[in-house]
């Protein structure tokens, strides 16, 4: 049942990655040249769509959220470190896949690499949990839990914030 | 809206459906919501492969044990990607074959040995960063910010940080301006 579910969630996700142009590498390193804003305009609206709803199915007590720990230097340092490997591989884990699927086959060699890497960081995994993953830690937390306001002005502030970047985008014609 | 590419706004808002109703729907049915997300699924690769190869080594991994080796739906929505993208591109007349991509040709020329030590090494690093940050572009990205999760928006500034920074040193030279 779990793995059903998680095959016919991918198989949509997939084919909504597809139509969206969101797998190739020209959209996503055309994204971090600022020459193609493609990829950014699919993901701040599914983060809008996303974070209305997930908000208001919590509220209503039909689901609960899944924070992941918050530790500044983790995902500082990992977050730079992710991005840069990003730019030359030209997709992120979730995208390698469907890139390989569509027919750009070269990002198997990423995938390959992210393996590996994958490896490397379970053999490091220790020192990391002493030291990096130390470091700035405040736990699972929200923006609402740090600021101490409620979660809709956060919600509506960043709605508007995106609608607002994405209104620029549009201007911009990129 | 030309056939088999979508507007990116209607894509990524049916996606924003899909994260909805997939945790609302893991939630009732399975007992444990299911958000989106992807790069644990390169661990449990790796974890598969060295059980094979050298399982002692592998059972005695914390990481491993941690993360907890197994086919899960992660990875099913994972293999899910790879038919969704594959239909939609056969159905779309989009599916193209390429061993390099335009712009990498540009600046390093066609080499596909090139290309593939650079996706290589890239894709090593990337995913090195995103276990370490907890998550990648789905997962905190996506997930995360859609939670308004310290993480989430910690770790996507930085994925943007680091990209935006390293394209440029990269590609930036002959990029701009073309």
């Amino acid at each position: 049942m779990e793995l059903g579910f998680g095959l016919a969630t991918g198989i949509v996700f997939g084919f909504l990655l597809q139509r969206g142009q969101v797998l190739r590498f020209e959209k996503q390193v055309g994204f971090l040249l600022l020459r193609d804003l493609t990829i950014i305009k699919f993901m701040l609206s599914a983060i809008v769509v996303g974070m209305v709803g997930l908000h208001l199915c919590r509220d209503l007590g039909i689901i609960s959220f899944s924070l992941k720990g918050t530790v500044i230097g983790a995902q500082v340092i990992g977050g730079l470190l992710f991005g840069s490997g990003w730019a030359v591989l030209g997709f992120c884990p979730g995208t390698s896949v469907g890139a390989v699927a569509e027919g750009r086959w070269h990002a198997i060699w990423g995938i390959l690499g992210m393996i590996a890497g994958a490896a490397v960081y379970a053999e490091v995994y220790p020192a990391m949990k002493k030291t990096i993953l130390t470091w700035g830690n405040y736990g699972k937390v929200t923006f609402a839990d740090v600021l101490h306001v409620n979660h809709w002005l956060l919600v509506a502030v960043f709605s508007a914030v995106i609608l607002g970047i994405l209104f620029l985008f549009e201007r911009s014609g990129r | 809206m030309r056939n088999g590419i979508w507007n990116p706004y209607v894509a990524g808002a049916l996606v924003g459906l899909l994260a909805i109703v997939s945790v609302v729907a893991t939630t009732r049915v399975l007992g444990r919501a299911q958000y989106l997300g992807a790069s644990t699924t390169f661990v449990r690769v790796a974890g598969l492969v060295e059980r094979q190869v050298v399982p002692r080594h592998a059972a005695a991994n914390e990481y491993f044990t941690k993360t907890k080796i197994k086919i899960d739906w992660q990875m099913m929505f994972i293999a899910g990607i790879f038919i969704g993208s594959l239909v939609s591109s056969l159905m779309g007349g989009t599916f193209r074959i390429e061993s390099v991509p335009p712009i990498w040709r540009e600046r390093f020329g066609g080499g596909v040995g090139t290309r593939a030590m650079g996706a290589f090494f890239g894709g090593m690093i990337a995913i090195f960063g995103a276990r370490l940050a907890g998550g990648c572009p789905s997962g905190h990205g996506l997930s995360g910010v859609m939670q308004l999760a310290g993480s989430g928006l910690v770790a996507m500034a930085c994925f943007m940080a680091g990209g935006l920074l390293t394209a440029r040193m990269v590609y930036g030279r002959q990029g701009r301006g073309r």
